[in-house]
């Protein structure tokens, strides 16, 4: 399969690798996916408390170039954003990005669930609800 | 320099050998002729190169050059000699024993075959790729007329016991056939001494053109016969009908010329060089050998890398040409059958790599193939939870994924 130039810079040169402290209550940690269906994302934010802004991201993604290329991506766009913007994320944007096709657009998806998953965990270590998530569409 | 991409998936075709190729180009220009045409000089060279070609085969595999049926490869030839017994032997019985990790065109056949009304038995292997003496023991009936088992195997190079096989086939009554589409030419293949009645071979796995394979048919202690697949001249004793690909049959005839002389060296060079190549990438934690060790092809490694993913980790190795344990079937990845008749996970059989040496390999281009594994894996594990996991000591068992 041929991949796009973007999918292989990101793929090559991946952005925010690493591990935040989980413990830490400014940081949250969105795990998704199954090692059996090949693909795992895990993508964690730290927020400033007072301006509610991401001021770090990373991941971690065992899977294919997309979905490696999908979660860095992400990490790109959440650092500096604020928590409300990072949840206007959409799968459809990183599959436009990374000229994904169709094949792969469920690792856009991943990435998704992974940044809304993030930050409700972020939301309930600091005692607020957990925002319904529409179920993704598998 | 070294040319990359560096080629190592010799087992779904090897490079045409130079000799190989010069032994053809006077067929592929001035004798053109059709090796059945008897009325004139065209024809009888052609006919002559046929029946060196035939000479040079049987040489490698100790057989009489008569007993030759040239196809258009070991595909075909796996169909002519298992639809060919189970036609020609119907009045015997309709049973045929099979394993788990035949190539598909011996496991689609016998699919074929089930269709018309036959029965088969498809043996399961152990972790090493091996079948159970015993279990064929006990599959055998009084129906069973055809035991098809592969030589050696094409993902793990597991070489099964075949003259083992053969003699309970025969004790049996049944006829023996094999696969030998991966061992032949690359050891010692005797279909006497092996007890072979039928044997699917090919010119391309060996530093052949493709295009050309042959079905060894046994004439003698017993008479095998095979009822034809294909309906024509009558060409090839009746068993295969179609003008013969001369060019490709005298490459074929050279290739196995060039194994029988130089199959021994090759095998020791080769198996040094993999030894190695799996010696090194073994330093890895957490990668294993897939197949047997002790019963194996001499060019043949196939290795599993926990905790990456197959298709990243194809990505990672681009500067090989290497075949992973996932066939990728347009949207979706299937981890291979084969390994997962080893009893492979999923994901150990999505992350094995093979790598297929060849008689073109050189030291230098598997002393680059250990070093781009090696950086690939561990890139692709340091961007790994799961390997993350691992190192602190988590059971991936024990977590509730996120199915999706």
């Amino acid at each position: 399969m041929a991949y796009s130039d973007k999918v292989i810079d990101h793929y090559s040169n991946p952005r925010n690798v690493g591990t935040l402290d989980k413990s830490k209550k400014t940081v949250g940690t969105g795990l998704v996916g199954a090692p059996e269906c090949g693909d795992v994302m895990r993508l964690q934010i730290e927020v400033d408390e007072t301006t509610n802004t991401i001021t770090d991201a990373k991941f971690k993604t065992f899977g294919c170039g997309s979905a490696i290329a999908s979660s860095s991506l992400a990490t790109e766009w959440l650092k500096g954003k604020t928590v409300d913007e990072a949840l206007a994320i959409d799968n459809m944007e990183i599959v436009e990005e990374l000229a994904l096709p169709p094949v792969k657009i469920h690792c856009s998806v991943l990435a998704e669930d992974a940044i809304k998953m993030a930050i409700n965990d972020y939301r309930v270590k600091n005692g607020l609800p957990a925002l319904e998530l529409e179920k993704s569409h598998h | 320099m070294l040319k990359l991409p560096i080629y190592l998936d010799n087992n779904a075709t090897t490079p045409l050998d130079p000799r190989v190729l010069e032994a053809m180009m006077p067929y592929l220009t001035d004798v053109f002729g059709n090796a059945a045409s008897r009325n004139h000089p065209f024809g009888w060279a052609a006919e002559e190169g046929v029946d060196y070609a035939r000479e040079q085969i049987s040489q490698l595999i100790n057989c009489d050059p008569k007993e030759i049926i040239f196809t258009s490869g070991a595909t075909e030839s796996d169909n002519l000699g298992i639809k060919g017994v189970f036609e020609m032997y119907s009045q015997r019985g309709n049973h045929v024993i099979t394993t788990t990790t035949e190539h598909k065109a011996v496991l689609d056949t016998c699919k074929h075959i089930e269709k018309l009304g036959g029965k088969v038995t498809y043996l399961p292997v152990n972790e090493q790729g091996l079948i159970s003496l015993e279990e064929l023991e006990a599959a055998m009936t009084p129906q069973t007329i055809l035991v098809t088992i592969m030589y050696g195997n094409n993902e793990t190079g597991t070489i099964q016991p075949i003259r083992e096989i053969a003699a309970i086939a025969h004790k049996h009554g049944a006829l023996f056939m094999t696969d030998g589409t991966q061992a032949v030419g690359k050891i010692p293949v005797d279909v006497l001494a092996d007890g072979i009645d039928l044997m699917a071979f090919t010119a391309h796995k060996m530093y052949g053109p493709k295009g050309v394979g042959a079905l060894y048919v046994r004439r003698k202690n017993p008479r095998v016969k095979v009822t034809a697949q294909m309906d024509g001249g009558g060409h090839e004793r009746g068993m295969r009908s179609g003008t013969l690909n001369v060019p490709g049959i005298v490459g074929f005839g050279k290739a196995c010329e060039l194994a029988r002389l130089e199959m021994a060296a090759d095998a020791e060079r080769l198996s040094k060089l993999r030894d190695q190549l799996e010696k090194e990438l073994l330093t890895l934690e957490e990668s294993y050998v897939n197949g047997s060790v002790e019963h194996r092809l001499p060019h043949v490694a196939n290795i599993s890398f926990k905790y990456v993913e197959g298709e990243g980790l194809m990505m990672g190795v681009k500067d090989l040409a290497v075949s992973s344990g996932s066939a990728c079937t347009s949207a979706s990845l299937e981890p291979s059958y084969v390994l997962k008749a080893l009893g492979l996970s999923d994901d150990l059989a999505h992350s094995s790599l093979r790598f297929g040496l060849s008689r073109f390999t050189t030291d230098e281009q598997i002393d680059y193939a250990i070093n781009h594994v090696k950086e690939a894996v561990t890139k692709l594990r340091e961007m790994s939870p799961l390997w993350e996991m691992h190192k602190e000591g988590i059971d991936l068992n024990t977590i509730e994924w996120a199915e999706h």
